[in-house]
C-alpha cells in the first residue's frame, strides 16, 4: 500500500495497463508533456516518465481534433490496439459526438459482432473551479442514453486506478468521468495490479434509515453530511455505483429495501440526470418499500456561471444533502396513507 | 506497372459481380423484397474496383451509404451480403447492418457508414494500428465529393501526414451529393486540397477507366506501404441511377446532355471491350465469365430466400462483448 492522489491512481492505472500488453497505446492533446500528471513522473525515465519508457510510437501528443482522436482510437480499436485516449476536458467530448453515437458504440452491434471496440476515452471534469460553462460540463447521463458505451464514474483513488484497470482490459469502449475536484484527494491505495468489475456498486458506509446514492463528488457530500446526520441519530446508508454503465441497480434496490427512503446526490443537470434514471428504476420496482418520495440532489437545469460568487450555490454539497435527508425522515406522505 | 491478366479478368469479374448484384438489388427493393431502401454503385464500377484491386487481400477498407460495390470489389462472397440486404440470419452482419451498413472483416471490409464522412476516421484508426503493430497494412477510406465537406476529412488527413500514416483517401467524386451539385457546394478541386496537408493529391479525369484509377490507387498503395505515408485520390465517375433505388426528384437535377454522355462511357462495357481488342480474353471467355457471374448473383439471391430471418432475440446480442440488463 502507498498513498496516493486520485490522479497518481489513474498514472498508476495506466502504467500498469502499458507495461502488461504493448497494444495499450496513449493519445491525447498534451500527453507527451505529461500537463496534467497522468502520465508518470518527473521527465525522466527512473522517475516513471512514461514518455520515456514508453516512446513517442505509443505515447501520442495528437493535434486538438476531437472528432478525428475519437474516431481514430476506434477504428485502431477494431484492428488490433488497445487505445486510451486522453480528451483532457469531458466539455471537449461534444465534438466528437458523431463518433461516440455512430461509431464507437454502435460498431460492435451493427457489424454482427465482427467489431471489437477496446478503446478507453478519459475526461476531466472542471466544475467548481471557476473555469465557465466551456469547462464544467458533467455529462455522462447523456452517454448513458446511447446503449454499446460503457460508462465509469470513479469518487476515490483506490476505484480510479482498479476500475481504469478492467476498463483497459475491457473489449468493450469505456467512457471515463473524473471529477477535477477529486484530483488531490489522498489514500491508501494497492501498489499490486488489481481490478474493480464494471457494475458492482460499493457500499461507503452503511446504515438503516435513508440510502443515499452518490455519485463522484456526491460519494463525498454524502459522507460529509452523514457525520452531522449521525449526530442527529439519523444513520444514512451511502451507495456509489461507481460505474453507470452497467448500473448496479440491485444493490441500489437491496438497500432502499431496508432503509424505505431514498437520496441521490447527482452533480449532473437534473433532467434526464442519472438521479432520474436510478429515481425511476426505484419507483419501478420499489415503490411499495418506500416511506417517502425520492429526493434528487442534483444541479438545477441552468448552465454554469464563470463568478466565484455564483457558481458553487449550484452543484449537490453536504448541505443540500442533510436537507434532503431530513425532508424524506420527514416526510408524512405514507404514514397518512 | 504490371498488370497480369489474371488481375484484368478479376477486375472485369468483381465489376460484373456489383453490376448484376446491383441490379438485382434495384429489381427487389422496387418489388419490396427488400427493405427500406438501397443505393447502387451502377456507372461507379470502375473506380470501385479499380481501387480495391490496388489493396492487398489483408489491407483495410471502409466505405459509405453506396456500399454494395465496396466489399464484393474486396472480395466479399455475394450471398451474405445479399442475405443481410434481405435482413436474414446468414447476413453479413446477422440482418443488423442492411444495405448502408454492410461489413466483411474477413476481406478488410471494417464498414460501409450511413453517416456521410463518418467512416474515415475508422480507416486512419486502422492505418494507425498497423503503423504500431507494424504489420504493413494499407487503409482506404471511399468517401463522395459530399463527405469531402465534412470536417472530418481534414482532421484525418492532418493527422495521418503527421503521423506518416499507410492511409489512401479516395474520393468518389460522381458530382452530385444527392442532388446538389459538387461545383455549388465544394471551392476548388478536391485533389487539390492534399497540398495543404503535404500529401500527393491526383485527379483521375477518367474513372470509367479501372486500368487509370488502379493505376493510381496502385501508385498511392506502393507509397503508404513502403512507410511514405497518405495520399488523395479522387477519382471523376458518375452514377448511372438515382441516388436511391425508388427515390422520385421533382427536379431534373443533372443536365440530360451531360448524364447521356456519361451514360455511353460504361465502364463494364468499355473494359470488356479493351481486353477483347488488346487480346486478353476473347469474346467466348468474356461471355464465360457474364455467365459465371450472373450464376453466381442467382445463387446469393437463392441463398437469402432460403435463408431464415434472425431470431427476436438477436435485437439483444452483440451490443456489447458480456451481455447485461435488457442484453442478458
Amino acid at each position: 500500500m502507498s498513498v496516493m492522489s486520485f490522479l497518481g491512481a489513474i498514472g498508476a492505472a495506466q502504467r500498469e495497463a502499458m507495461e502488461a500488453d504493448p497494444r495499450v497505446i496513449i493519445m491525447g492533446e498534451d500527453v507527451q508533456a505529461n500537463v496534467y500528471g497522468t502520465m508518470g513522473g518527473k521527465s525522466r525515465a527512473d522517475k516513471g516518465d512514461f514518455l520515456q519508457m514508453f516512446g513517442p510510437e505509443r505515447i501520442r501528443n495528437t493535434p486538438i481534433s476531437e472528432e478525428i482522436m475519437v474516431g481514430a482510437a476506434a477504428g485502431a480499436a477494431m484492428t488490433g490496439l488497445r487505445p486510451i485516449v486522453d480528451l483532457s476536458y469531458s466539455s471537449f467530448l461534444y465534438l466528437a459526438m458523431d463518433q461516440f453515437v455512430n461509431q464507437v458504440a454502435k460498431n460492435r452491434y451493427m457489424f454482427g459482432g465482427q467489431a471489437s471496440l477496446p478503446v478507453v476515452f478519459r475526461s476531466a471534469m472542471f466544475y467548481g473551479l471557476n473555469t465557465g460553462a466551456h469547462h464544467s460540463d458533467r455529462p455522462y447521463p447523456m452517454f448513458m442514453n446511447v446503449p454499446g458505451l460503457k460508462i465509469m464514474v470513479p469518487a476515490t483513488p483506490t476505484d480510479a486506478k482498479g476500475l481504469l484497470r478492467t476498463a483497459v482490459d475491457m473489449d468493450d469502449p469505456v467512457l471515463s468521468f473524473e471529477a477535477c475536484m477529486l484530483w488531490g484527494l489522498k489514500e491508501e491505495v494497492e501498489d499490486r495490479e488489481y481490478k474493480i468489475p464494471f457494475g458492482v456498486a460499493r457500499t461507503v458506509r452503511e446504515g438503516s434509515d435513508v440510502t443515499v446514492v452518490g455519485i463522484s463528488t456526491g460519494v463525498h457530500a454524502a459522507l460529509q453530511a452523514s457525520q452531522k446526520l449521525e449526530a442527529e441519530g439519523i444513520s444514512i446508508e451511502i451507495i456509489d455505483p461507481r460505474t453507470m454503465v452497467p448500473l448496479d441497480s440491485e444493490a441500489i434496490l437491496n438497500s432502499v429495501a431496508r432503509t424505505g427512503r431514498l437520496v441521490i446526490v447527482d452533480p449532473a443537470h437534473q433532467t434526464c440526470s442519472a438521479a432520474a434514471e436510478i429515481s425511476a428504476i426505484v419507483a419501478e420496482k420499489a415503490f411499495d418499500c418506500l416511506k417517502a418520495p425520492i429526493v434528487r440532489v442534483v444541479t438545477p437545469d441552468t448552465q454554469i456561471p464563470f463568478s466565484p460568487a455564483i457558481e458553487k450555490q449550484l452543484y449537490p454539497d453536504a448541505v443540500k444533502t442533510i436537507a434532503a435527508v431530513h425532508k424524506v425522515m420527514n416526510s408524512k406522505s405514507r404514514a397518512a396513507a | 506497372m504490371t498488370r497480369p491478366n489474371d488481375l484484368l479478368l478479376e477486375m472485369q469479374r468483381r465489376m460484373l459481380r456489383i453490376r448484376r448484384f446491383d441490379e438485382r438489388a434495384s429489381k427487389m427493393v422496387k418489388r419490396g423484397e427488400i427493405p427500406g431502401t438501397v443505393h447502387t454503385s451502377i456507372g461507379q464500377e470502375a473506380q470501385v474496383v479499380g481501387a480495391c484491386m490496388a489493396l492487398g487481400e489483408g489491407d483495410y477498407m471502409t466505405g459509405n451509404h453506396r456500399s454494395h460495390g465496396h466489399p464484393i470489389g474486396k472480395g466479399a462472397a455475394l450471398g451474405p451480403l445479399m442475405a443481410e440486404l434481405v435482413g436474414k440470419a446468414t447476413g453479413v452482419c446477422g440482418g443488423k447492418g442492411g444495405s448502408m451498413h454492410l461489413a466483411d472483416f474477413k476481406v478488410g471490409s471494417l464498414g460501409e457508414s450511413g453517416i456521410i464522412g463518418s467512416s474515415i476516421p475508422i480507416a486512419t484508426g486502422a492505418a494507425l494500428s498497423s503503423k504500431v503493430l507494424k504489420n504493413g497494412k494499407v487503409a482506404l477510406a471511399f468517401f463522395g465529393d459530399g463527405a469531402s465537406n465534412q470536417g472530418c476529412l481534414y482532421e484525418a488527413m492532418n493527422l495521418s501526414s503527421v503521423w506518416g500514416l499507410p492511409i489512401i483517401f479516395l474520393c468518389e467524386n460522381n458530382q452530385y451529393a444527392l442532388s446538389t451539385p459538387a461545383h455549388t457546394v465544394t471551392a476548388g478541386v478536391i485533389a487539390d486540397r492534399a497540398t495543404g496537408f503535404n500529401m500527393p493529391g491526383v485527379r483521375v479525369e477518367d474513372g470509367q477507366d479501372v486500368l487509370k484509377v488502379y493505376d493510381a490507387v496502385k501508385t498511392a498503395v506502393d507509397r503508404a506501404r513502403r512507410g511514405e505515408g497518405p495520399s488523395l485520390v479522387e477519382v471523376m465517375t458518375y452514377r448511372f441511377n438515382e441516388h436511391s433505388e425508388g427515390l422520385r426528384i421533382a427536379v431534373d437535377y443533372r443536365d440530360p446532355v451531360e448524364k447521356e454522355a456519361w451514360l455511353k462511357r460504361d465502364p463494364v462495357k468499355m473494359f470488356r471491350a479493351y481486353l477483347e481488342q488488346h487480346g486478353i480474353a476473347d469474346a467466348a471467355v468474356l461471355d464465360g465469365l457474364e455467365a459465371e457471374v450472373a450464376a453466381e448473383v442467382e445463387a446469393a439471391v437463392e441463398f437469402a430466400d432460403e435463408s431464415d430471418y434472425p431470431d427476436p432475440s438477436v435485437a439483444f446480442k452483440d451490443l456489447y462483448t458480456e451481455p447485461f440488463g435488457v442484453t442478458q
